[in-house]
């Protein structure tokens, strides 16, 4: 015999420990299994896409920066790659392994946080995320050396990057690199096996392999449903195709298979990394480019793969200094979508480590 | 005979009879409460520090010399917080539920025996006592849940509620397995009985009390009333100030009244050699609470309908199965040989633990909605 | 969904976090103690050099805030005379939009990272507070020269776990850079 209860409605955040950032979900939970969620984004609204047209194309990327903050040389990597495109500039082969160096070093930062996030909102008590900071703070380190800041990096430039490598940055990165496959190991001898992180996230949260592909989801949650689709081997950009990896798919599309994926994705960035370190040539590191660069009137489409997925911009030069419409394709704004499908019927703690699944950044989904 | 009684023989040959009945009282509820309240102290440090090492950092460490007047500092940082009632909630209550939870707590040392004969009252129902004010406090923090007027703390409430119902049953049952093989309800008698500490006698019943502990102190793996990543802070949400000094004093306290009960009835309490006695209960108390920092330190927490059929499932069973096969070791196999009884209990747990592994699951799916 | 392991996973885990409690601490003691920060670092300030600057404002064009103000008229030798230049450092994302493009290297990159305050007019910075000083050292950010000259960068990388203990190096104490301008 069932009792009848009343579901209520249950306002997480925007102020809550587990929503990273300021993200509200309006859950309407009948005891605690969610019956219904219904997410409220905006707070961190700040007109990126408006601003950017009233600035020169350059002047950009340092707003770029402020859209996924954990992963800045990403978005920074994913406009001017646009503008490139646009404006049809050639850049000089130091500067393209420069760019993905950088990239895959912000791609294991933004993921170490999200496995370590992840866990704490499993409820790991900081443990994971103090180690993996370790891990994230050695990267920032290097990150300082090349571009002087550790959050917003504003290192990419159109036809390059701004500055070219301290010599002390090869070593340091190559002491890292050898390292952090152990790290790796590390993070699964605590996690991968443990008994807790299975039960609670094996088969929870499932996005279907249909469904992740119909809402457009792309990443890590993609890859997890079983669609191996990476757009660094899909639709080449820079010199991707030059290096030998994989592209971890997970089965069940669960939980723990987001997170499986990441730590995966991990491993296979060190790998480009001991392989980009090596070839890297001698050269320029920035084309010569008008500091008010004028693209022909013309539209474009640009799309990297972003720790946490496809990551576009889309941009219509009128031909003058600043874009004519800027338009962010935000990877996570686009995976929340799948939320809901993800949580109905499930309780209230698998709504929270669902979310936190996902990997979202709020800088990125507001903009 | 305990200390209090004599001291109470004592005064009754010089003061009248009143007085020499409410004196060692008094004496013994000030030593008790003092070493509850500097423990907890003690206990709060320790565990910020040691949470620090676990994490690869310093942990407080600023005020004093190495830090241990953080706690003091905390003290008085939240005792001259505001205090807030929340305007919808039940005033009373709200009031009232900080007590109900930090008293019934304090109440367990009260037949905590720290040496022989040092027990403030040996009651023959000693271990009975323990288990019926402990579960008290569930009371409190489901009138704090209540009274709160929030909806965080009125999940964390009804948790709590079924938390502690469930796990109290494979806690009895795990104490009956030392009972039975002590013969009495006493704590001083149960310490006196262990020339082998029980947690070689009955592994099994160790482990299920543990657990059961951890969750009735709302530790990880079992925070679920805690579970900051789902609802923030729980029961005491809405409190502030020294309403919620009362309740973070009061975890602190279940943690060493626990700590305290565990090293009495499965690791002989304070019985050991070369050292004094207290010095040894206190150091099977600090490694108790050392253990239960460090699954705290490095677990995820289950979900709540795991949780509760961890209870059900694996925990009550298993209980039921050890006391039962206690109760047939006590009445078959020679009391002079109770090294037998440790290898077949040790392999009877282990194959306990393989089998139920094997045969059930914890926890449902996604429900129907 | 079983407890497929036995345990062993948490036991595992439970190692790991074990062999931590022996690891030394990563902590940095802050005020105490200091890392030094990268030869590039863009710190919350500007260094403005005006016996270099022409009064262009190329700087000021290339903010993406606007956030340089420059007033200037023309001087006696036909030069432009700066009268005004303020930067006003809350609305600043030390980019180093305008350090780049300062075709005359008269604008720096501070080296501190400690300018809070207590205004948000403070924040604003006049002629006279962007010089050069004992407490406003320019960093190497786009200015190989002045990058040379600064020590070498604490890395964690380099930290060396083996050996035990905090093997960062650090900025000596000194009193003279603790507190703003
Ligand atoms: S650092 Fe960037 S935001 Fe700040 S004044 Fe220079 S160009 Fe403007
Ligand atoms: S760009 Fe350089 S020289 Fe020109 S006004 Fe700015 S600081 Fe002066």
């Amino acid at each position: 015999m069932a009792i009848k209860t009343e579901p209520f409605i249950l306002n997480i955040g925007p102020q809550h420990p587990s929503t990273h950032g300021v993200f509200r979900l309006r859950a309407t939970l009948d005891g605690e299994v969610v019956v219904d969620v219904e997410p409220v984004i905006g707070y961190l609204h700040r007109g990126i896409e408006k601003l950017a047209e009233g600035r020169t194309y350059t002047q950009n990327i340092p707003f770029t920066d402020r859209l996924d903050y954990l992963a800045s040389i990403t978005n920074n990597l994913a406009y001017v790659l646009a503008v490139e495109k646009l404006a049809e500039v050639k850049v000089p082969e130091r500067a393209e392994y420069l760019r993905v160096i950088t990239a895959e070093m912000m791609r294991i930062a933004s993921h170490l946080m999200a496995v370590g996030f992840f866990l704490n909102d499993l409820g790991a008590m900081m443990t994971p995320v103090l180690y993996m900071w370790r891990e994230r703070e050695k990267l920032l380190d290097l990150f300082e050396m090349v571009c002087g800041q550790r959050l917003t990096y504003n290192y990419m430039r159109i036809g390059g990057v701004s500055h070219d490598i301290p010599e002390e940055f090869l070593p340091a990165l190559k002491r890292f690199v050898a390292e952090m496959p152990g790290f790796i190991d590390e993070y699964d001898q605590l996690l991968a096996g443990n008994e807790i992180l299975l039960v609670r996230s094996k088969g929870v949260g499932v996005l279907p392999e249909e469904l992740a592909i119909n809402s457009a989801a792309s990443g890590p949650v993609l890859r997890a449903s079983g669609v191996k689709w990476d757009i660094r081997r899909a639709d080449p950009y820079s010199i991707y195709d030059r290096f030998d990896f994989d592209i971890p798919v997970g089965s069940a599309g669960d939980c723990y298979d987001r997170y499986w994926v990441r730590v995966q994705e991990m491993r296979q960035s060190v790998r480009i990394l001991e392989q980009a370190i090596p070839q890297l040539p001698e050269g320029e590191v920035c084309a010569e480019v008008p500091r008010l660069l004028r693209p022909p009137v013309g539209e474009v489409y640009g799309h990297i793969e972003a720790p946490k997925g496809e990551l576009g911009f889309y941009l219509v030069s009128d031909n003058s200094i600043a874009p004519y419409r800027f338009r962010i394709r935000p990877p996570t704004l686009i995976n929340l979508t799948a939320l809901k499908d993800m949580v109905i019927g499930w309780k209230v703690a698998d709504l929270i480590i669902t979310f936190g699944s996902i990997d979202v950044c709020l800088g990125e989904i507001d903009r | 005979m305990t200390l209090l009684e004599q001291f109470q023989l004592w005064l009754a040959t010089m003061w009248p009879e009143w007085a020499a009945y409410v004196t060692p009282a008094i004496v013994g509820v000030v030593i008790v409460i003092a070493f509850a309240l500097c423990m907890v102290i003690v206990f709060i440090y320790f565990e910020r520090r040691l949470l620090g090492r676990f994490q690869i950092r310093l942990g407080p460490n600023r005020l004093g010399p190495e830090g241990i007047f953080q706690p003091i500092a905390t003290a008085v940082k939240v005792l001259l917080k505001e205090d807030i009632v929340p305007a919808k909630g039940d005033k009373w209550l709200h009031w009232l539920a900080p007590l109900v939870v930090f008293v019934p707590v304090l109440m367990i040392f009260a037949v905590v025996p720290f040496w022989e004969g040092a027990i403030f009252i040996d009651l023959n129902v000693g271990i009975v006592y323990v288990v019926a004010i402990s579960s008290v406090s569930a009371v409190g923090i489901y009138m704090a849940g209540w009274a709160s007027n929030n909806k965080y703390a009125l999940i964390s409430a009804l948790r709590m509620v079924a938390q502690v119902v469930s796990y109290e049953l494979p806690v009895i049952l795990s104490i009956l397995g030392v009972v039975l093989m002590v013969g009495s309800l006493s704590m001083s008698q149960i310490v006196a009985a262990q020339t082998i500490p029980f947690i070689l006698l009955q592994p099994l019943g160790f482990i299920i009390f543990f657990l059961g502990a951890v969750a009735e102190m709302n530790r990880s793996p079992f925070d679920l009333l805690e579970a900051d990543s789902e609802i923030v802070a729980g029961f005491h949400t809405e409190y502030s100030g020294m309403k919620f000094a009362m309740f973070y004093l009061g975890e602190y306290c279940h943690a060493l009244a626990y700590s305290c009960i565990i090293a009495t009835l499965f690791l002989g309490g304070w019985r050991g050699p070369l050292l004094p006695p207290f010095l040894w209960l206190l150091i099977k108390v600090v490694a108790v609470f050392f253990v239960i920092v460090w699954i705290r330190a490095t677990l995820p927490r289950l979900r709540v309908d795991q949780l509760m059929s961890f209870a059900w499932k694996c925990l009550l069973p298993m209980a039921v199965i050890n006391l039962f096969v206690v109760a047939a070791e006590v009445l078959w196999l020679p009391e002079s040989l109770p090294w037998i009884m440790v290898v077949v209990n040790f392999a009877f747990a282990g194959a306990l633990i393989l089998l139920w592994s094997k045969l059930f699951t914890l926890g449902g799916g996604r429900v129907e909605v | 969904m079983k407890f497929e392991r036995y345990g062993i996973g948490i036991a595992k885990g439970m190692a790991l976090t074990f062999k931590h409690l022996f690891r030394p601490p990563i902590t940095v003691q802050y005020p105490e103690e200091k890392l030094v920060v990268s030869r590039r670092i863009r710190g919350n300030e500007l260094v403005w050099y005006p016996d270099r600057c022409t009064g262009c404002a190329t700087c000021a064009k290339s903010c993406p805030q606007g956030n340089i103000e420059i007033v200037t008229h023309v001087g006696d030798e036909n030069n432009y005379v700066v009268d005004k230049f303020e930067v006003d450092t809350g609305r600043c994302m030390f980019c180093g939009l305008c350090v780049e493009s300062c075709p005359y290297e008269a604008l720096a990159m501070g080296l501190s990272y400690e300018r809070a305050q207590y205004r948000r007019g403070q924040l604003v910075l006049s002629k006279e507070e962007l010089r050069l000083s004992d407490v406003r050292q320019p960093s190497g950010y786009a200015r190989p020269k002045i990058e040379a000259t600064l020590p070498e960068q604490s890395l964690l990388v380099n930290w060396d776990r083996e050996k035990g203990g905090q093997k960062l190096s650090l900025v000596p104490l000194s009193k003279k850079r603790g507190r703003g301008v």
